[in-house]
């Protein structure tokens, strides 16, 4: 399993229990008088465990075992994996910070980490796709 | 990879781009209040992500690498497979599309039953590959 593809399915799983930790807090919260900063997760429960865990272990699977881009490079650019693997945990982490804190506190200049945040994540998303295109072909 | 499995897989590709596009508008209208017309992404945004990258990726990939038969085709009924990705997709835009359309109310319905009766046809492809090795 190539190294890249190591962090990834490691991270995603990070981000697996921690979603769930997230859900945990939500529920124990809903039972008590409710902390604002805990009710404010519901995007960042929903975003950790879509991106953080299944989108990013479908990016190291994928990175791993699509079909060889070609014999130099089979797959493709490892430079863009890596670029797209902080790109993409920077981008989520940012988020599970900055978009409480921006609900409980607008106007605060939390607002423009999301506005990064959304950046990263775009950037990652885009140079995934760009990646592994060429790597989904017929034999 | 199977000629289906690209078709399928490289869609599920372009709805990632579409999806990470929408979420990075509503994200940024989020942090600093762009334009609250970027809200109405949302709906478009999880049917993107959803059903057009996470379900499509994973029906391309299964019927890629499920056992084959070892009689011919070794991918059993690929018919049923073909029209499953043609009806999820059609079945996509059609919800997408629907609130354009207010004269049909019942676009929207009609278009996730397009996108169930896809799931359903899969699931009749791939049931008998779902075997033992050499079964």
């Amino acid at each position: 399993m190539p190294p890249l593809t190591r962090w990834f399915i490691k991270s995603a799983l990070v981000f697996l229990v921690a979603a769930l930790v997230v859900r945990l807090l939500q529920t124990a919260n809903s039972l008590t008088a409710g902390n604002a900063y805990i009710n404010a997760l519901g995007p960042v429960y929903f975003h950790m465990f879509l991106v953080g865990w299944v989108t990013q272990l479908v990016f190291g699977i994928v990175f791993w075992m699509f079909p060889k881009y070609s014999l130099d490079h089979p797959r493709r650019s490892e430079r863009l994996g890596w670029w797209i693997f902080w790109l993409l945990n920077i981008g989520l982490g940012l988020r599970v910070i900055a978009e409480p804190l921006n609900s409980i506190h607008p106007a605060t200049g939390w607002g423009w980490l999301l506005v990064l945040s959304a950046v990263l994540q775009w950037l990652a998303g885009m140079g995934f796709v760009a990646n592994s295109w060429g790597r989904v072909k017929a034999k | 990879m199977p000629v289906l499995s690209v078709f399928f897989i490289r869609t599920s590709l372009f709805y990632l781009a579409l999806g990470f596009t929408y979420g990075s508008w509503m994200l940024i209208n989020k942090g600093v209040a762009a334009a609250p017309s970027f809200w109405g992404a949302l709906p478009a945004h999880i049917e993107f992500l959803l059903i057009g990258w996470v379900i499509q990726l994973i029906l391309g990939v299964a019927f890629w690498i499920l056992p084959r038969f070892s009689h011919e085709p070794t991918r059993g009924n690929e018919r049923l497979a073909w029209l499953s990705y043609i009806m999820i997709n059609i079945g996509i835009w059609m919800v997408l599309l629907s609130p354009l359309f207010y004269e049909l109310p019942w676009l929207s319905l009609l278009g996730r039953l397009m996108e169930t009766g896809a799931a359903l046809l899969f699931v009749l492809h791939a049931w008998p590959r779902i075997k033992a090795v050499g079964a």
